[in-house]
């Protein structure tokens, strides 16, 4: 566990204010330059430097032979990328878009995450498949899914769900570095969200929960997207006067389990928030883990807050009613501490 | 590659090294072919959990083409893929040890018959996916320009595959980037228990050929006219001149795996008896080493007894040896 890594390990260094679009960038290119194995390879990658403009620049620093861009193929981009992970290089695979993650499932679920349990140890894919999640950018139901629970359902793939620009690059860096396929999941809604980076190298551990703020009465899970609605939920909540802690997970797979049960034996309460789909989702999961762990602390049922399991609608009011929001939070957080 | 020259059981003390390669090619099969009757046997004694998917009638393909490349340049495999990894080097005790579930295994016991991985002889793994490994086999062709070997990746896959997009999608990214693979597509006649030209439409070949790839069909059964085919395109690949596509005609003796005993509902028997006394791979090859009196009858018989020496000592072995601790079983979920 680590404290509220925005504020206390940051102030520390020289930091500079900037977006989590530019702490990927910064994270890829740092790690292009110190390894010339990795290579990134996707659909418009390169010039275009992705419809998001995430990866702007790193064409002309280290050109087309190891900014790749490629055909609209999905399954075929992660195949190469594990046959090339399986071989010496470390690719990172840019999935626009975490829908067309649907696409790259036999590839991601049945070599990738396979392949060294397969090969009795002696075969890794140290491959890093970059996409992104989150609704509301009224995109309709085929670009605004959040399918993380798909992927940390196998064992094999580390799953990363980053919150801000600062653990986005450290484990980003940390994504390229481990051995294993890494699915990491960037929030489309977040990209222009600024905050502290330090201008020093720095990596952030995969498996290790951040604590974006303490409190007492109630604990809120949350995950990438969700994490700055928990924060908010928080701030509506102190003024009804119930402290809560915000737990950033950061990486479902592995999961930081010991964080999360900790939190809980404090506060006797947990709500899980999260952006995939409500049932069988990562929400679940979380809350599975603190009730096995935290049972004899309870004071209430854990509660699940996901998105509505409806395919997201087009129509900004509709699409607005998917998501969980901070007065949601924060109601369902009153209720559970009888403060409603 | 494992058991080469050195072993002239039998041949004829004026063969030159060009017609003991001949020789070579001929124990090889052989050894294939041996070692998948075997299989059958353990399956048949029910010495084997699961099944496994003989590649007995094949044997040209794989050896003709592994034959062609260096211990270091990459294949890919398949669901029928024993033959693949014996070509290409793999040791036939760690092959049986797989099968059985056993430690001294290739993956340890974890894989099995349809994944069998041997990164010492540039195996990277047998697919139980139809079509999987076809972008694994072009990522290891990519990998390989971008570290500036001149290594080639062999994809081998069967008829079955033609039906699966992800072949196209990596197809198409090796013959736009020019990559050092090879796509040896063995047509083997039936996708499961369907005979392929119920589920292909068009030519084959057209597949290929759309996408500007370099593309030969020839007799999979002649192990020098494989061979010679696949010299040309790892050639071609070497100089960075781009992908090949070799569609091999050949036939599976056994059916889909071991347990498909009852075949005649998708296939005749008159057909199968066609292939096997008229089409067999190593009759072919036998035939020719006889003609050209690079062999004898006895000579032959010779390498035949040694191949199934070898075969009875690395079953025994695979046979006794133990099964992995039970405590491995969460192991190597993780690098």
């Amino acid at each position: 566990m680590k404290v509220s890594s925005d504020n206390s390990s940051v102030s520390e260094t020289k930091t500079r204010q900037i977006t989590f679009a530019q702490a990927i960038n910064e994270a890829i290119a740092e790690e292009m330059r110190r390894d010339p194995t990795v290579f990134i390879i996707g659909e418009d990658v390169a010039e275009a430097g992705t419809p998001f403009k995430v990866l702007s620049g790193l064409v002309k620093e280290f050109g087309t032979g190891r900014v790749i861009d490629s055909p609209i193929s999905e399954a075929g981009i992660t195949g190469i990328g594990v046959g090339a992970a399986m071989t010496g290089m470390r690719p990172i695979v840019d999935i626009m878009f975490g829908d067309f993650l649907t696409l790259t499932m036999d590839q991601l679920v049945n070599q990738a995450a396979k392949t060294r349990y397969m090969s009795g140890g002696k075969l890794k894919v140290p491959l890093v498949l970059r996409t992104t999640l989150g609704a509301t950018r009224r995109s309709a139901a085929q670009h605004s899914q959040s399918l993380h629970a798909w992927v940390s359902h196998i064992p094999g793939l580390k799953v990363v769900v980053p919150a801000t620009p600062y653990d986005a690059k450290g484990l980003l860096k940390s994504a390229v570095r481990d051995d294993n396929p890494v699915v990491f999941f960037e929030d489309k809604m977040m990209y222009q969200l600024k905050g502290p980076v330090p201008e020093e190298e720095y990596t952030i551990p995969l498996g290790v929960a951040d604590l974006k703020r303490v409190g007492t009465d109630i604990t809120l899970v949350a995950t990438s997207s969700m994490v700055q609605v928990a924060l908010e939920a928080a701030g509506i909540l102190q003024e009804a006067d119930i402290s809560a802690e915000v737990v950033d997970v950061r990486t479902t797979v592995p999961l930081d389990k010991e964080t999360l049960i900790a939190s809980v034996r404090k506060t006797s309460r947990a709500i899980v928030i999260d952006e995939g789909y409500e049932s069988y989702g990562v929400t679940a999961e979380i809350a599975s883990v603190i009730a096995e762990g935290g049972f004899y602390y309870l004071d209430a049922p854990v509660r699940r807050m996901g998105a509505m399991d409806v395919p997201v609608p087009f129509s900004p009011v509709l699409e607005d009613q998917t998501v969980p929001t901070p007065d949601a939070v924060a109601a369902m957080a009153k209720t559970l501490c009888n403060k409603l | 590659m494992a058991q080469t020259n050195k072993k002239k059981s039998g041949a004829p003390k004026s063969v030159s090294v060009r017609d003991e390669r001949w020789l070579h090619f001929y124990r090889q099969m052989l050894k294939i072919r041996l070692f998948e009757e075997e299989v059958n046997q353990l399956y048949l004694g029910a010495k084997m959990p699961g099944l496994a998917h003989l590649y007995i009638g094949e044997e040209a393909v794989a050896v003709g083409v592994c034959e062609a490349l260096r211990q270091t340049d990459y294949i890919t495999s398949t669901h029928r893929g024993h033959g693949h990894c014996i070509a290409k080097g793999a040791k036939l005790d760690n092959m049986f040890a797989e099968l059985l579930g056993k430690a001294a295994g290739y993956c340890r016991g974890k894989g099995g018959s349809m994944h069998i991985a041997d990164q010492e002889s540039g195996n990277l793994g047998a697919n139980a996916i139809v079509g999987g490994s076809t972008g694994i086999a072009t990522g290891a062709a990519l990998s390989a320009r971008m570290r500036g070997t001149d290594q080639v990746a062999v994809c081998f896959f069967g008829d079955g595959a033609l039906g699966q997009g992800l072949l196209y999608e990596a197809m198409n990214m090796a013959a736009l980037w020019k990559l050092p693979v090879i796509y040896v597509c063995e047509n083997n006649q039936y996708n499961e228990y369907t005979h392929y030209s119920e589920t292909t439409a068009g030519p084959l070949t057209a597949r290929a050929e759309a996408f500007g790839i370099r593309t030969k069909a020839i007799d999979g059964q002649d192990v020098k006219i494989v061979h010679e085919a696949a010299v040309k395109s790892v050639e071609k690949a070497r100089r960075s001149e781009g992908p090949s596509f070799i569609l091999c005609n050949t036939y599976r003796f056994y059916g889909h795996h071991v347990g498909d005993i009852d075949r005649a509902y998708y296939r005749s028997k008159q057909e199968e008896e066609e292939w096997k006394s008229q089409r067999d791979p190593i009759q072919i090859l036998g035939h020719w080493l006889l003609k050209n009196k690079l062999a004898d009858r006895s000579s032959l018989a010779r390498i035949e007894s040694a191949i199934a020496a070898d075969i009875k000592r690395a079953v025994t072995s695979a046979l006794e040896a133990p099964y992995p601790e039970i405590h491995e079983v969460r192991q190597h979920v993780f690098a």
